[in-house]
């Protein structure tokens, strides 16, 4: 694969954001009129710890150029123990996606409560320009294997 | 074929002034599945209900996206709409285009082509949701509350008068709490015991009110308007339904013990009432001092009592009962300042004492009835070292917060000191003076008039020379070291949770912050309830308060409560956990991942070559699930599934951006 530049590349970016915390805090940073870039995208879902790795595989699968696992901080989980699973499972899907060959900053999870609109906004800012640094994912994606 | 509406709203201009609406609508127009799209001025307007009302019957609607503010915000009010109309309530989905895209971005045609995105993703989950349903439950009308403090006690009170029947858990053998050990409360001045003993008294002769004193919660199960509370009786060894509290067994007990309640001042015996207004007003022996139940020698109180009350052989014992919601008023607990600060002799020196223990030496009914002496000498101290947040305000040696109460009793104690004894010298050493409350600050102005000396800093070092306390600070106001010599010295030590208060809040759902402080669902809009729902909390067990907030609260909390046992049944969200039996192998996954136990194994029929057969398979308690959707991530079978939010919405979500 020849060397390409990445600067015009407009990553896609997937995030699963728990309901309680992480996409409060984006709501928040739209309250506050905080800019960031367009590449993401939400999935709103109640808890994090109901992020199937399944939807993480059909996301890459997709073309999805990073996918962004959001939850509450630990302790802090809206039902209890929710994102526990979420740090136990991230941890080992991590380990499988970068065996199969997909970078490390690809697959993030972070912890970003109700309130920490600021922190949200510096994380997609964070991500996009990571994800931007790496190029398009074309290890996973269905599309490819057809190419 | 599903025939789907999809409205946009301008929000004003909030949306419409980044997003071209039209121009969403339009695309919208053109995916599959939809039949109508529109744009709406504001769709949360009465206007705006009535208009998508119409397009439902004008277009035959069966499901609607709108594309708007967040759903966090008016996806109720929008599920309340359809519930006029011939569409389920939950055959909706709200894209979120105003908070996470117009709001967020400037650039028109990307925040327009990614509302475009984010319409098409919603469209493609309401494409996959079903009509659900909610449900009802019953609602046991009866409240349990944890902790008989002045707010255990007020909600209690409260709530029964009210008509519901409470039952009261007190930790300790009497009702009470801290304000009962006080003497005096501030501004006012009037008499702690005076007014708290009535209530205490009011509780126990309550026809509604089940008082369980030496009483802890053990297990919490069940949910809102029906939880299975286990609680210990701790041993008594006083069978308190014969015992007429005449007092001689404790009269004439050999053993003399500190007494807790006088915060080590006074004595007590091992038979023994916490105070003498104690609630119940019957004595119970302490097992670990009681020479009978430790050396098996004595027994006189068994001898002495006329009614045989006496049991050394009693043991705990639970019961079990049901509530329809919980009130934590577990209350808190004064810094072991001895631990964290041995520069101020680490509790070496008997003259250095608490602002509690300032309370019992000074109160009438105390163990010096109400004289201030020196616990070293009982000698009367001519000067008083009053220093203020001990433990609060120092995130270096304990903690960050302010105790909020100590500004105001400190003020107090130096106005007692310098009332009760005749050219008394008061200093006060203090980093701000915080009087936010009807009438405090005229008090703390009243103590400087009075003639107490406030120094503004910290005390950084107290030793003891030729019988005096000498406690060298700093004054900040004026730049210079200060060396005060005292007789006594009062530290207003911080508040922390109570012991074990964190423990008994996890059991019924509740977390606590940093600092042990339970959590409050909401700081400003839901001050006393709690993220786990009917469980609802007041007082000091939510932070440090003092005691006029502490009974705002607790009446509060007993009104959340009447709201919720006035109500025969509740209506419960439907979108829970459904198993499909036909899949499901009976893992057990989803039992162990379920934080709310919602999740129970039942053996089915079932045919298993030409053989009945029974089968062990997974059932979700609708009562009980929060939906969190913790069991359909970890099922291996993918038989558990979260309605409203199922695998095959999310993965049609995950398929139809960016496409």
């Amino acid at each position: 694969m020849a060397i390409t530049d990445n600067t015009n590349f407009e990553p896609k970016i997937l995030a699963f954001c728990c309901n309680w915390c992480t996409y409060t805090g984006a709501d928040l940073a739209g309250l506050n009129r905080m800019k960031y870039p367009d590449n993401i995208r939400i999935i709103r879902l109640p808890c994090s710890g109901r992020v199937n790795p399944q939807f993480i595989l059909r996301a890459f699968q997709k073309g999805y150029d990073g996918v962004l696992v959001c939850g509450c901080h630990p302790g802090d989980c809206h039902y209890t123990s929710g994102n526990y699973f979420t740090r136990r499972r991230f941890l080992l899907m991590k380990r499988l996606l970068e065996f199969a060959g997909i970078e490390r900053e690809r697959f993030q999870a972070r912890w970003i409560s109700g309130s920490e609109a600021g922190k949200f906004r510096d994380t997609i800012l964070k991500v996009t320009e990571e994800i931007r640094a790496l190029g398009p994912n074309h290890r996973m994606k269905e599309a490819d294997i057809y190419d | 074929m599903a025939r789907a509406g999809v409205f946009i709203c301008h929000c004003g201009s909030n949306i419409a002034s980044v997003i071209d609406v039209e121009q969403v609508a339009k695309s919208a127009e053109q995916m599959t599945g939809v039949v109508y799209a529109a744009t709406n001025k504001y769709a949360c307007s009465i206007s705006g209900q009535e208009m998508m009302k119409q397009a439902i019957i004008d277009h035959q609607l069966d499901r609607l996206v709108i594309a708007s503010c967040t759903p966090r915000m008016h996806e109720t009010t929008f599920r309340k709409m359809l519930g006029k109309t011939s569409v389920n309530p939950y055959m909706l989905e709200v894209a979120n285009i105003r908070e996470q895209c117009s709001w967020v971005h400037t650039d028109k045609e990307k925040a327009t082509a990614k509302a475009i995105d984010l319409v098409r993703m919603s469209l493609a989950k309401v494409l996959k949701n079903q009509p659900l349903f909610t449900s009802s439950i019953p609602v046991c009308k009866k409240c349990l509350v944890i902790g008989g403090g002045i707010a255990g006690i007020q909600a209690a009170l409260d709530i029964a008068d009210g008509g519901y029947e409470v039952t009261l858990v007190e930790r300790e053998p009497s009702l009470g709490g801290k304000m009962v050990m006080l003497d005096k409360t501030f501004p006012t001045l009037d008499c702690s015991a005076c007014i708290s003993t009535p209530k205490m008294a009011e509780v126990g002769a309550h026809p509604r009110i089940k008082l369980m004193s030496s009483c802890e919660v053990s297990a919490v199960s069940g949910y809102i308007g029906n939880f299975e509370v286990t609680i210990k009786q701790n041993p008594r060894y006083v069978d308190h339904d014969i015992c007429t509290g005449c007092g001689l067994c404790e009269e004439k007990c050999p053993t003399k013990l500190k007494s807790s309640f006088d915060q080590g001042l006074g004595q007590r015996k091992a038979i023994y009432k916490l105070f003498p207004q104690a609630v119940p007003a019957k004595p119970v022996i302490d097992a670990q001092h009681c020479t009978k139940l430790t050396k098996d020698k004595c027994g006189v109180c068994a001898k002495v009592c006329p009614l045989g009350c006496i049991n050394f052989a009693d043991q705990e014992s639970y019961t079990t009962d049901t509530f329809g919601a919980i009130i934590l008023a577990t209350g808190y607990q004064l810094i072991d300042w001895g631990s964290h600060y041995p520069e101020y002799g680490g509790g070496a020196y008997a003259d250095v004492i608490s602002g509690l223990q300032f309370e019992r030496l000074v109160n009438a009914s105390g163990p010096t009835e109400g004289k201030i002496k020196r616990p070293s000498d009982g000698a009367q101290p001519k000067s008083v070292a009053i220093i203020k947040c001990v433990g609060s305000r120092d995130v270096a040696k304990a903690h960050g917060y302010c105790s909020r109460a100590c500004c105001m009793y400190a003020a107090k104690h130096a106005h007692q000191t310098i009332e009760k004894i005749a050219g008394a010298q008061v200093y006060i050493f203090y980093i701000d003076v915080r009087t936010p409350g009807k009438a405090y600050e005229e008090f703390y102005d009243r103590t400087r008039e009075d003639g107490a000396v406030y120094i503004r800093g910290r005390v950084s070092k107290i030793y003891e020379e030729n019988g005096k306390l000498i406690c060298k600070g700093e004054d900040t106001l004026i730049g210079k070291q200060v060396t005060v010599e005292v007789d006594l010295v009062v530290l207003e030590t911080a508040m922390e949770p109570a012991a074990n208060s964190g423990q008994t809040a996890a059991l019924a759902g509740v977390s606590a912050d940093k600092d042990g402080w339970l959590t409050e669902a909401h700081p400003k809009l839901r001050p006393v309830e709690t993220q786990s729902a009917g469980v609802f909390l007041c007082g000091t067990a939510q932070g440090p308060k003092d005691i006029p907030d502490t009974v705002a609260q607790a009446s509060a909390a007993a009104a959340k409560v009447l709201g919720l046992l006035a109500k025969d049944e509740l209506e419960t969200s439907p979108m829970i956990s459904a198993v499909d039996t036909s899949k499901c192998s009976g893992c057990r996954f989803c039992e162990q991942v379920c934080p709310v136990k919602a999740i129970s194994m039942i053996d089915i029929p079932s045919i298993y070559n030409g053989q009945k057969v029974k089968r062990t398979v997974a059932q979700v308690n609708s009562g009980l699930c929060s939906g969190c959707g913790a069991c359909s991530a970890a099922c291996r079978t993918g038989c558990i599934d979260l309605l409203g939010f199922t695998n095959k919405q999310i993965l049609e979500e995950v398929d139809a951006l960016w496409q």
